[in-house]
């Protein structure tokens, strides 16, 4: 079995951070019904026996101490972090784990990226470096962070940078939580495409989250849970908006959001946690979807929202399951990829589905979806026996599909809009270190991104020919 | 002599184990027959315990883990408890990481394991390697090693089994690494026999009636096959003694030409295990399918194309003889269980089954046993070198390469040492392989 460790940064990605923790230990909670500490928990969490005073890790097949979450937690003011220190998940982090200031970023890439980047740089590595000293076979970093702040858009990304020098050989996926329009950080643009440029050539996956297809899924449900149609009765501790079960109790703003990122979350690692019988390695995501380095934002979307409180047809459900993963109002960044093109695509499933289940539902969802030429069979499964709490199966599917290129757009037009007054920019030049040329290399890159998307969008729907083959001479 | 058996990968560790377990519970009442299989495939203990000849390699810990279990469990045999090598973190699908990372990295213990195994036989017959082709341990590492052992046994037969991927859903760069495996072990290899998830699967729902097919349905009609081809019989040759080893003259029998190294097997009959003992065959009819399985293509009885005629010598001159026509360079017929000595094969010594430059006598072998086979009164398998690869390895290769044309996942490959220049080998030495096996 292999470990991984979250490295969360700033206010959101410790907050989406603290939600994939509690729904991480309800998920468990649930499964480990003997107490003992097994190889799936040993994968998210370390075993401590607080007796010994080293606080040295107990092994495998032990009952259950203390659990610790393999995470590191950066932030440049003390709130967040504070109140978790105060909460109901304070035992799960250790203040070695930990690493505040109190002044915050002001919502500046550069203080974040430059000015913290360089004075908190080796505490960094020195508390990622405990972190993988604590693995016994490390295979990947999960960064979480917003785009459009200043801790977790600007240190994040120093972050990222770090861990690929320090760790070139450990998976760097990086969960992004890109602002909404009438996104209350003016900067955010700035931070955002700043941030892109860092995530385009240091990142092997990237998860793109965008805040209004959140607000979006937790207001469909909660329209839903309060008068929807007769017999459609909504299960309110089953939704993937419900931390319901978890260790925290009052729900905070945001949290609705963020539970839909903490099962993103979960279910990306399930097969990494739990056995089944397709598993799917955590380093088999950026071999089977990430066909050009560049290009390796992967569309998540999460089925089903929400558990029906009737329960009938169920194999029509199943396969209703599979047919949502691919609509708009199911993908995690407001993008239609069924009328993009696809360059690769997983699905990640779980609970009680066969593969004869997943065969069906490819052969009959595949016409309806755009392959790019080169992948017309690009497709990578995997099978996790566990469920979700609260469910009896769910799907994640990450999609490689150029439906990522208006959101990008979108966020190069609020930024030239910003640019081309050159509003607030003194703010990001007055940061010692910070250049102009780090703007117009963000935005060049960004560029140059969405014109590879844009040129494999124009092969769409035409009939390329096959490669000539090599002749032999005979 | 002794068949010592490297089990690599997932696919190559749960095929393994299914393929120990039917060739040792086709008991056979014969002991001489019992003792050849023993001999062959397993070390007895003074107690008279079986452990399978077999090293199991996998870059993680699972599944060596529940085959291991498993064969413990069936009380028949078991795996040496020191016989295998795990690590903790799989090759990720990637070929590049199996063979320029993995296999490197763990050569020696990996010898050392196989040479503990070569040294408990009294007399080595050969290796053999079983493994996917698609994913990256067995792919990537099972490659290396397998040019390791070559390296080290010069002389012994080495014999690949491969599992072929299915067409779609669980490794999307499965045509990279699977001509990166194949163009690398047709140089090694005394010869490739292969399953194709494919065909094999559809036997499972057509002629055994499986809904829910999982992968170990798959692997039990695998083992099938190969046990029916592995276990002990009597060639033309042997004068009632059970021919002493069975890769040796498999590759013999199969394998004459450099170029031509890929077996797939056909086997009749194949039935729910609970039909088999209301069935009874008749050898005439059994082998008249069997013929028409092969000439037509069909790894099936049922749905054959009974158009499909060999060419008469008019149409010898290729064009002419129908697409679906399926030319053998060779054959191997295995008849197991009742009145196997009555029954006529003539039609497969048929020179029109065969290219111009082998003669019928050369280009057939036929083996028999009287003993019965995994409980069928009566099995004929025919393990053919002939086009019946044709097609699937031509659709991969394009596949592959119409992916290598745009440069696509290279970058996942590179990362670990092979360079472009060695996929365009790959994929010239393939070419190689279908031009040759297509101009027969
Ligand atoms: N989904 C989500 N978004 C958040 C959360 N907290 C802040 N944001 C968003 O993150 C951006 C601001 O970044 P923030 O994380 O507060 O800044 P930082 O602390 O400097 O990294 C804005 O787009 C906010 O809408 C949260 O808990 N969940
Ligand atoms: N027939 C069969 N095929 C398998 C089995 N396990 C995996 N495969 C096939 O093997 C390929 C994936 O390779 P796998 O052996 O899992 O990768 P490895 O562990 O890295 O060598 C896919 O084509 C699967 O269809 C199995 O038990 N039986
Ligand atoms: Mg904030
Ligand atoms: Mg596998």
């Amino acid at each position: 079995m292999t470990q991984s460790v979250v490295v969360q940064v700033g206010q959101c990605g410790n907050q989406v951070g603290c939600r994939f923790w509690d729904l991480a230990l309800r998920e468990h909670a649930h499964v480990n019904k003997k107490g003992l500490y097994d190889e799936a928990l040993s994968s998210f969490f370390r075993n401590v026996d607080s007796r010994k005073s080293d606080g040295r890790a107990c092994g495998i097949g032990g009952r259950i101490q203390h659990l610790k979450a393999r995470a590191v937690l950066v932030d440049m003011e003390e709130g967040v972090v504070k109140e978790i220190l105060q909460g109901p998940l304070r035992e799960v982090f250790d203040s070695t784990q930990l690493l505040t200031d109190v002044s915050g970023s002001g919502n500046n890439w550069a203080v974040g990226y430059v000015t913290y980047g360089s004075a908190y740089r080796e505490q960094i590595v020195d508390k990622l470096r405990k972190a993988a000293e604590h693995c016994d076979c490390l295979q990947c970093f999960f960064l979480i962070h917003s785009m459009g702040g200043g801790t977790g858009s600007g240190l994040g990304t120093r972050v990222l940078n770090l861990l690929e020098e320090e760790f070139p050989e450990v998976c760097r996926i990086v969960t992004s939580i890109y602002p909404s329009a009438e996104d209350d950080v003016i900067t955010s643009p700035y931070n955002s495409v700043l941030a892109m440029k860092e995530l385009t050539e240091h990142a092997d996956c990237v998860l793109p989250v965008e805040n209004q297809s959140l607000v979006d899924i937790v207001n469909k449900i909660k329209h839903m849970s309060h008068g929807g149609k007769p017999g459609s009765t909504i299960k309110t501790n089953c939704t993937v908006i419900s931390g319901q079960g978890g260790l925290t109790g009052a729900e905070k703003p945001f949290d609705a959001m963020n539970n839909i990122v903490a099962n993103l979350l979960l279910n990306m690692t399930s097969s990494a946690r739990f056995d089944g019988s397709l598993n799917m390695d955590l380093n088999e995501i950026a071999m089977n979807l990430v066909p050009f380095p560049r290009l390796h934002y992967l569309v998540p979307s999460l089925t089903p929202l929400y558990t029906l409180a009737d329960v009938s047809v169920p194999t029509r459900r199943l396969d209703q399951m599979f047919s949502d993963a691919f609509s708009k109002d199911h993908q995690l960044i407001r993008a239609d990829p069924k009328h993009s093109l696809y360059l690769a695509c997983a699905l990640m499933v779980r609970g009680q589905v066969q593969v004869s289940d997943l065969r069906r539902n490819i052969e009959r969802l595949k016409p309806s979806l755009p392959f790019v030429s080169w992948n017309q069979e690009g497709w990578k499964t995997g099978l996790c026996s566990v469920p979700p709490v609260g469910h009896s199966h769910s799907l994640l599917a990450l999609a490689n599909n150029t439906c990522v290129k208006p959101t990008f757009m979108e966020l190069r037009e609020r930024f030239t809009k910003l640019y081309k007054k050159k509003a607030h920019l003194h703010h990001y030049l007055h940061v010692e270190g910070m250049e102009q040329s780090c703007f117009s290399e963000a935005i060049s890159s960004l560029s140059s991104l969405i014109e590879e998307y844009h040129s494999l969008d124009a092969t769409k729907g035409k009939l390329m020919p096959d490669a000539p083959r090599l002749s032999i001479a005979r | 002599m002794s068949v010592v058996t490297v089990q690599l990968g997932q696919c190559g560790n749960q095929v393994g184990q299914e393929l120990f377990d039917v060739l040792c519970s086709d008991e056979g009442h014969r002991t001489t027959y019992r003792a050849a299989s023993c001999e062959r495939f397993f070390h007895q203990n003074t107690h008279g315990d079986l452990r399978a000849r077999a090293v199991l390699i996998d870059m993680e810990p699972k599944v060596i883990n529940q085959s291991m279990t498993k064969a413990a469990k069936s009380g028949r045999w078991r795996y040496g408890d020191t016989s295998y090598f795990s690590q903790k973190q799989g090759s990720g699908n990637n070929w590049a990481n199996g063979y320029c990372v993995h296999g490197p990295r763990h050569r020696e213990v990996v010898e050392e394991l196989v040479r503990r195994e070569v040294e408990c036989c009294d007399r080595l017959a050969g290796l053999m390697a079983m493994m996917s082709v698609a994913g990256g341990t067995g792919s990537g590492v099972g490659t290396y090693v397998t040019q390791c052992l070559r390296d080290i046994y010069p002389k012994a037969f080495i014999l690949n089994h491969l599992t072929w991927p299915y067409g779609t859903g669980e490794v999307i760069v499965q045509n990279y690494n699977s001509v990166l495996t194949l163009a690398h072990l047709y140089q090694l290899s005394d010869a490739i026999l292969v399953h194709e998830n494919d065909t094999v699967h559809r036997i499972c729902s057509q002629l055994l009636n499986i809904k829910h097919i999982s992968f170990s349905d798959v692997n039990r009609v695998i083992a099938h096959q190969l046990g029916s081809v592995l276990q002990p019989a009597l060639t033309a040759d042997s004068y009632g003694v059970y021919s002493r080893n069975p890769l040796g003259e498999m590759v013999s029998a199969l394998a004459c030409h450099p170029e031509y190294k890929l077996l797939s097997v056909f086997t009749i009959p194949q039935m729910p295990s609970s039909s088999i003992a209301y069935s009874t065959f008749s050898w005439p009819g059994l082998l008249k399918h069997l013929r028409q399985m092969l000439i037509s293509n069909s790894k099936m009885e049922e749905g054959i194309d009974w158009q499909v005629h060999p060419p008469t010598s008019s149409e010898k001159t290729r064009s002419l003889t129908g697409a679906n026509f399926n030319t053998s360079v060779a054959n191997l017929l295995i008849l197991r269980g009742k009145d196997v000595y009555s029954a006529e094969t003539g039609g497969f010594e048929d020179p029109a089954l065969y290219t111009s430059w082998l003669s019928s006598a050369e280009a057939f072998n036929l083996w028999k046993s009287p003993v019965l086979f995994n409980k069928y009164e009566k099995s004929a398998t025919l393990v053919s070198n002939s086009q019946a690869l044709l097609r699937p390895l031509d659709n991969m290769v394009g596949k592959a390469w119409n992916m290598f044309a745009s440069r696509a996942y290279i970058h996942q490959y590179i990362k670990f040492g092979i360079s472009e220049e060695d996929f365009l080998d790959s994929f010239t030495s393939l070419e190689q392989v279908i031009s040759s096996y297509s101009q027969m």
